[in-house]
């Protein structure tokens, strides 16, 4: 508890000795924070700190079980989003709430519709809408559908739904998570007008290079509690990611030079057409090589997941083309289980959806993929060895500092970095000749993040060759040897992470030149 | 403790249906204790009231497994029906067909005719899905038509024994009956059908939790029901699984008809299912898609069945009908297992272990 006196004269939003449990988890646990009028105020913690139930209740969403909301210096009773609405405050989440089909007028006006019942007025709202949309320079058209929209510019059909709920309280749920380095220096640019405009901002975030770059104050909270209330202008990464964290977290991973061997996977000229006939990946080559980390960097959704997916022989090879040789053997053709006993693991994107079976317990998730080798079957090759599961499960337990440990807990039950690492530990088990690793570190705590950035480098180290797919660019940056950038499922760009600018990938990565 | 709790929610859904079917038997002018007296107490007396209660819940153990089955690997299997009617019809065909061959050739045979096609007929609409996507419900209902039709055409201008008024095929060959329990316990007479199909029953049941959470297969059929997506980035071919799945499920329903034709009739009757297809269903979900729990629940089922019967005799309004009645509530109460757990998720053994 540092810094800022906590008795300000005057005060936005204010959350008093706020606790809010549920079930047994104590999300909030008297909870102070206090947001200046007319500041960008950051509110930073791990997954799982209570920053998003903290807001949730000043937003209306939840009620606290204990505690005051105080705006612009009142008690305030709010019980639902319409009477945080009524007070000002408005939110925006990490899922826009958009009908895609709707144009922008439409989307805003939902809920609080201009004209009578039978006579919707939209021109009134149109023109409203443009001259906010001058106001702050967002450059949203009221009449574009939403789905013909960017992700960037549907953001700011949010913030517009917002302000034209008449908000001068803005809260924002991680809201640079789907944006593009560049995407997010526009979305800066306008929280900066705003500010300058009399709004005042709540940005939730585990990024700390954005709380340096965009916000006045900071809280940080860990484990439910506020651990920390610093002016941004007096902190820095380090301190930040401590009180995050609880001890001492090293930022960066050390990384020594690689030693690179001979080449494991060659790509040539492979494309994936998907379902329903669009390409995908068109005409992509390159190779991989022993003891090096290839990362490929690109805006999401540009054939990066498809890539993997293929090479990881999940996609039917009637929407495949081109060729692909692990050594020097063609697996082009080979399924997944074929190519996990060709020697290449897999660390999905999607763990829900891909990596884990969340109703079987961990002892069962570990084995997934080796389940019908030895020793996890015996007796005639088809029975479980239960022995051998548990041990196995055991090992990856304590290799991989999963917690909690109790091995008979569905994945389910585990938080997103301890389910992550259950499968990171799992693939790494088999001593793969080539990890395809997708968003390795995706809604992963900080002290996870260091963690796996570790196994990783170390699995290269022991001769593996990895093919690493991120959003982060941090990540990939730092992580990669090489790094290839992928644009509309081709790669654009070849190019040394260690040379190359942010701004440089960045633009490779929007404009694909 | 784990098993308590998962006992805790059928046994809560049991006595809550018996509770709201009293008040019907208040409202209908029976005296609910006298009714219920007679429910129970006719269906564990002994022998006859064990005995058929035991018979009748060996069907409902076949088709609760076979649903089971299907489920864990994420599949609804309501062809239940259709599968033991053309496994039924099998076992009599062959009974017939082969009945002047010795018991050692015939018995095997007419063991293996019914499983072999009901996983037949259960595999059909795990192919169609496998291969095309079609929806395994939408199949399964359709072929169930199918069955009833088919063996009823069968049974009617081919197997009847000329001048029988009845729809039912002639007998099957001596060397195919099974023996009746009543043969090695002693106090319980002959005619009480209730026979070895019983214990083939409960060893399927250990054979059915032994494949699926022993075996590297049952893993794989389970993991695909659970999360296909996952399964098959483990490796394991779904469209396999889909199959086998229904294959198993279909050989496991197939199963009523060593009860039915091999140790009960000993010929095909037409139309002798007493929706045990589709009460196997009931049984499943009530069991909890266990088979431990399907046993209970299909023993449960018996004695409603069993009950019913005399229910309907001596008493002055119930008829046995009550039984439908009980066992709608029952699968009603089970169904909003998700509500309660949601609404008095907070209190104790009810709520999911969550870390």
């Amino acid at each position: 508890m540092s810094a800022l006196p906590a008795v300000c004269l005057q005060a936005m939003l204010e959350l008093r000795n706020i606790t809010k449990r549920f079930g047994d988890v104590l999300a909030n646990d008297q909870v102070n924070i206090v947001v200046q009028p007319g500041t960008i105020h950051a509110i930073v913690g791990e997954n799982g700190a209570g920053k998003s139930t903290a807001m949730r209740i000043a937003y209306g969403f939840y009620k606290a079980d204990s505690g005051e909301l105080v705006v612009d210096n009142e008690v305030r009773n709010i019980a639902t989003p319409h009477d945080a609405i009524a007070l000002g405050i408005g939110m925006v989440h990490q899922h826009f709430m958009l009908v895609s089909t709707m144009t922008v007028a439409e989307n805003i006006v939902l809920g609080a519709e201009p004209g009578s019942a039978v006579n919707l007025d939209l021109a009134e709202a149109a023109s409203a809408i443009q001259k906010l949309s001058e106001e702050f320079k967002l450059a949203v058209n009221p009449n574009a559908v939403i789905e013909h929209l960017s992700v960037g510019q549907q953001q700011r059909v949010e913030l517009l739904k917002a302000l034209y709920r008449r908000a001068h309280l803005l809260i924002l749920d991680e809201p640079t998570a789907v944006l593009t380095p560049q995407e997010v220096e526009e979305f800066f640019a306008i929280l900066r007008r705003m500010r300058e405009q009399g709004k005042t901002v709540i940005i939730i975030t585990h990024k700390l290079s954005e709380v340096l770059a965009i916000s006045d104050e900071v809280t940080v909270m860990r484990d439910g509690r506020v651990v920390g209330r610093l002016q941004t202008s007096e902190t820095n990464a380090a301190q930040l990611a401590n009180l995050m964290v609880g001890r001492e977290v090293l930022l960066r991973v050390e990384k020594p030079e690689a030693h690179v061997g001979d080449t494991e996977l060659t790509v040539k000229d492979l494309s994936v057409t998907s379902a329903d006939g669009t390409k995908r990946v068109d005409g992509v080559s390159f190779s991989v090589r022993r003891g090096e980390i290839l990362g490929i960097a690109g805006v999401e959704g540009n054939g990066q997941t498809e890539l993997i997916e293929a090479l990881a022989g999940l996609t039917p090879p009637s929407q495949l083309s081109g060729e692909v040789r692990l050594e020097n053997r063609d697996i082009t053709k080979a399924d997944a289980r074929a190519r996990r006993e060709f020697g290449i693991a897999h660390i999905p994107e999607d763990r829900h959806r891909r990596g884990l079976l969340l109703d079987f317990s961990l002892a069962e998730n570990s084995i997934l993929g080796v389940h019908d080798r030895k020793p996890i079957v015996s007796f005639a090759g088809v029975f479980l060895n239960d022995g051998a599961i548990r041990a196995r499960a055991a090992k990856m337990i304590a290799d991989f500092d999963v917690r909690p440990t109790d091995q008979d807990l569905p994945a389910r039950a585990l938080s997103g970095g301890n389910q992550q690492k259950l499968i990171i530990g799992r693939e790494f088990d088999l001593q793969p000749k080539l990890l395809l690793v997708s968003q390795p570190t995706r809604g992963v705590d900080i002290g996870a993040i260091e963690f796996i950035h570790r196994k990783l480098v170390a699995l290269r180290d022991a001769g593996c060759a990895v093919l690493l797919v991120s959003a982060e660019l941090e990540e990939v940056t730092t992580l990669a040897d090489r790094l290839l950038i992928f644009h509309q499922g081709r790669i654009v760009g070849d190019v040394d992470p260690k040379v190359a600018t942010i701004e440089e990938i960045g633009l490779l990565m929007t404009r694909g030149h | 403790m784990k098993l308590l709790r998962e006992l805790l929610f059928p046994t809560i859904a049991v006595i809550a249906a018996f509770l709201v079917g009293a008040l019907l038997i208040l409202a209908i002018g029976d005296s609910p204790v006298q009714a219920y007296k007679l429910l129970i107490g006719s269906a564990l007396s002994w022998p006859d009231g064990i005995g058929y209660t035991l018979f009748y819940a060996t069907p409902l153990i076949f088709t609760g497994l076979a649903v089971l089955v299907a489920f864990r690997c994420g599949l609804l299997n309501i062809g239940a029906e259709g599968q033991l009617y053309v496994a039924a019809f099998a076992a009599a065909w062959v009974g017939i067909t082969f009945a002047n061959r010795s018991a050692w050739i015939l018995l095997p045979l007419c063991f293996l005719a019914p499983i072999l096609a009901g996983g037949l007929w259960g595999a059909i609409p795990g192919v169609l899905k496998a291969r095309f996507g079609s929806h395994e419900v939408i199949n399964t209902i359709m072929l169930n038509f199918i069955a009833v039709a088919l063996v009823s055409y069968f049974t009617q201008y081919h197997y009847r024994t000329p001048g029988d008024p009845i729809m039912e095929t002639s007998e099957i060959g001596g060397g195919a009956h099974i023996a009746r329990l009543g043969k090695f316990i002693p106090g319980m007479p002959e005619r009480i059908p209730l026979n070895l199909a019983f214990i083939l029953a409960l060893v399927c049941c250990v054979l059915v939790y032994l494949f699926l959470w022993r075996t590297k297969w049952g893993y794989e059929l389970r993991a695909t029901g659970s999360n296909p997506s996952a399964a098959e980035y483990g490796g394991i071919s779904i469209r396999k699984q889909i199959i086998v799945a229904m294959t198993i499920s279909g050989a496991l329903a197939g199963m009523v008809g060593i009860n039915e034709v091999l140790g009960y009739r000993y010929r095909y009757y037409d139309g002798f299912s007493d929706n045990y297809g589709y009460t196997g269903i009931a049984v499943a979900l009530l069991g909890r898609n266990h088979p431990v729990g399907v046993v209970l629940a299909a023993l449960l089922f018996g004695v409603l069945q069993r009950g019913g019967i005399h229910v309907d005799g001596f008493s002055e309004h119930v008829t046995k009908d009550i039984v439908q009645v009980l066992q709608g509530i029952i699968i009603l109460f089970v169904a909003c297992e998700a509500f309660f757990r949601g609404s008095f998720g907070r209190f104790g053994l009810l709520r999911r272990s969550k870390v």
